[in-house]
């Protein structure tokens, strides 16, 4: 079978890219669909769902539809900023690790069990607090928590690629090193690698919204954690002004999480479901 | 032996405490302005002299290593600094709240152990069928579900529509109960709570459950039981159970950060008043020295958390030697 044959051959796969697909879709298009931008006022506050205004208005009258087109936008960029940088480090730090082995690898091992030891939730926090809140300082902070899980991975294919024939082949060749690493053992690396990226992507967007829901979020923009926290007044009264952001983390950490099934199966035939 | 391998885990935390520490000084001035900037802020007055003074009350004037120093040493001796805000000292504040987060805590993690083992082990008695489906499916919802959310969710349908639970706080306002009363109030005040932390574990522990029961059940010595002619049921609790339940106590230590996370969302949303509530309240108030403060204790309770696991752990294992 080819890969993406396999890829597709499971409909929780399938379902998670076409809800993913949608969810960009809408992001990207999100100024073509709403006259107002998300932090336009339209009308009285806390109107439920309905003609004219489809998910309802929030406690200062935003459009909440709008609302949650844009809060894709920054779902997303965060979940693939902040995945790309951790995988950036990662991949760099765990390939020289791996690799060389030795001090260097001692060294990195005691970084990632430290990482893996402290509470990384709130060292996000405590970091974003003290660079002051923005999207940057979002992605910087998420980054750091994260990019010690793929360094491990890394260092591990790393560590048994090393000493395979085809290496040794490329050393006998004259090959450098940073040649040996990057085109022969980091592509034969490759499939743990864009599994763990996959589901850090999910992950990396429930910290934002919980990071925004905290009051960490860009004050300028409005995340769909910053939604959730700034209707906590009014979730007695207007039950969609947090049931419905929630519902779109969910929906869209799910897609993303059924891709990185999908990827792992697709990815490693051997194991099976 | 096996006391230097305590011995090990022992440094290795204090280690970890020292770096964690050294962050904070990092974070501390990484941050543009310093203190005195800060409470001349607050004090809403900052001539030049007013804020020298400040500078050398505080030792801000001094070079950095010095500060460090001051600073380590200072932690060593429990003097997490004072709070910008209440003007109380950071570490009393912390440890008036701090049992009542590692009450929510520990109910958390043993509700979801005990719930978590039990539907693994069902899961795993008759894997693909329709009970085992409904238990990872659950498992996966739990995964995409952003914890503070499904809290909230949680006061909606059980305190808001249901009116079965309290939502907020540990204890009802103004009752002053005593004694058992107390108790039976706060038992209330815990569950939802309690409830939504311990749900992405309980997940966690339901599929690690699972997969090593699956997994223990083709060794030999679980066939060689089930040869003696020992019943199903003896063979799955005794001999498949109690092995497949060795990577729970493994991760155990592990979870202890995930759960601090956890704690500090969940805590917020239902007020109960633990060091997350805290740590936000710091966070909207600017409050440095107490954000800190609750970073460096819960780092170490954590650190501490994850020793005691491990000690635990290899006395109880024989297997585990000093690889590590």
């Amino acid at each position: 079978m080819s890969f993406a044959a396999r890829f597709f051959s499971r409909p929780a796969t399938l379902f998670g890219f076409v809800v993913f697909a949608a969810i960009v879709t809408i992001a990207l298009a999100a100024p073509l669909l709403f006259a107002h931008g998300p932090m336009a006022i339209v009308g009285m506050p806390l109107r439920p769902p309905g003609p004219g205004l489809l998910a309802g208005s929030d406690v200062i009258g935003r459009d909440m539809a709008v609302g949650l087109a844009y809060g894709a936008r920054i779902s997303l960029l965060v979940g693939v900023a902040s995945t790309c940088c951790a995988v950036g480090i990662g991949v760099l730090l765990g390939a020289v690790a791996g690799y060389y082995g030795g001090l260097v690898d001692d060294l990195l091992m005691q970084i990632t069990e430290f990482f893996q030891i402290i509470p990384a939730f709130m060292l996000a926090m405590v970091l974003v607090a003290f660079l002051q809140p923005s999207l940057s300082s979002t992605v910087i902070g998420i980054t750091l928590i994260t990019w010690p899980q793929v360094a491990r991975v890394v260092r591990g294919q790393f560590l048994s690629l090393r000493s395979r024939e085809f290496v040794e082949a490329a050393r006998v060749l004259g090959m450098s090193d940073a040649r040996i690493i990057f085109t022969q053992v980091l592509p034969n690396a490759l499939p743990p690698i864009v599994v763990i990226s996959s589901m850090m992507v999910g992950n990396a967007i429930l910290t934002e919204s919980a990071l925004s829901f905290l009051g960490l979020g860009d004050p300028d923009l409005l995340s769909w954690g910053t939604m959730i926290g700034s209707s906590r007044v009014a979730m007695w009264v207007a039950w969609w002004t947090t049931v419905l952001p929630g519902v779109c983390i969910m929906v869209t950490v799910l897609a993303v999480n059924f891709i990185g099934d999908g990827l792992n199966d697709a990815l490693n035939p051997r194991r099976g479901c | 032996m096996k006391l230097r391998y305590i011995g090990l885990r022992l440094v290795k935390t204090l280690l970890v405490t020292v770096v964690v520490v050294l962050l904070s000084f990092f974070l501390i001035h990484a941050v543009p302005g310093d203190a005195a900037t800060v409470m001349a802020g607050q004090a809403g007055y900052a001539d030049e002299t007013y804020m020298k003074n400040l500078r050398a009350e505080y030792g801000l004037d001094q070079p950095l290593p010095v500060q460090l120093w001051a600073y380590v040493g200072r932690v060593a001796h429990g003097d997490l600094g004072t709070s910008f805000v209440r003007r109380e000292k950071v570490l009393s504040i912390i440890m008036e709240r701090l049992p009542n987060t590692l009450l929510l805590d520990a109910f958390a993690l043993l509700a979801a152990a005990a719930g978590g083992i039990t539907l693994g082990a069902m899961a795993a008695r008759r894997p693909g069928s329709a009970g085992d489906s409904a238990v990872t499916t659950l498992a996966m919802l739990f995964y995409a579900v952003p914890q503070f959310w499904l809290g909230m969710m949680m006061v909606l349908v059980f305190a808001v529509w249901l009116n079965w639970l309290p939502p907020f706080g540990i204890e009802t306002m103004g009752a002053d109960y005593t004694g058992l009363a107390r108790i039976a109030d706060v038992a209330q005040h815990i569950i939802l709570p309690g409830v939504t932390l311990a749900l992405y574990f309980l997940a966690f522990y339901a599929r690690l459950t699972r997969t090593a029961m699956i997994e223990v059940a083709t060794l030999d010595f679980v066939k060689t039981a089930r040869a003696k002619g020992i019943s199903e049921r003896q063979v799955q609790r005794r001999h498949v159970l109690r092995n497949a339940l060795i990577p729970l106590v493994t991760y155990a230590g592990l979870q202890a950060s995930i759960l601090v996370g956890g704690s500090v969302l969940v805590e917020n949303v239902f007020s109960w008043p633990g060091i997350g509530t805290l740590a936000y309240q710091a966070v909207q108030a600017r409050d440095n020295p107490l954000l800190l403060g609750i970073f460096i204790v819960s780092s170490v309770l954590v650190c501490l958390f994850n020793l005691v696991t491990d000690i635990a752990y290899s006395l109880v294992d024989p297997r585990v030697e000093l690889s590590s």
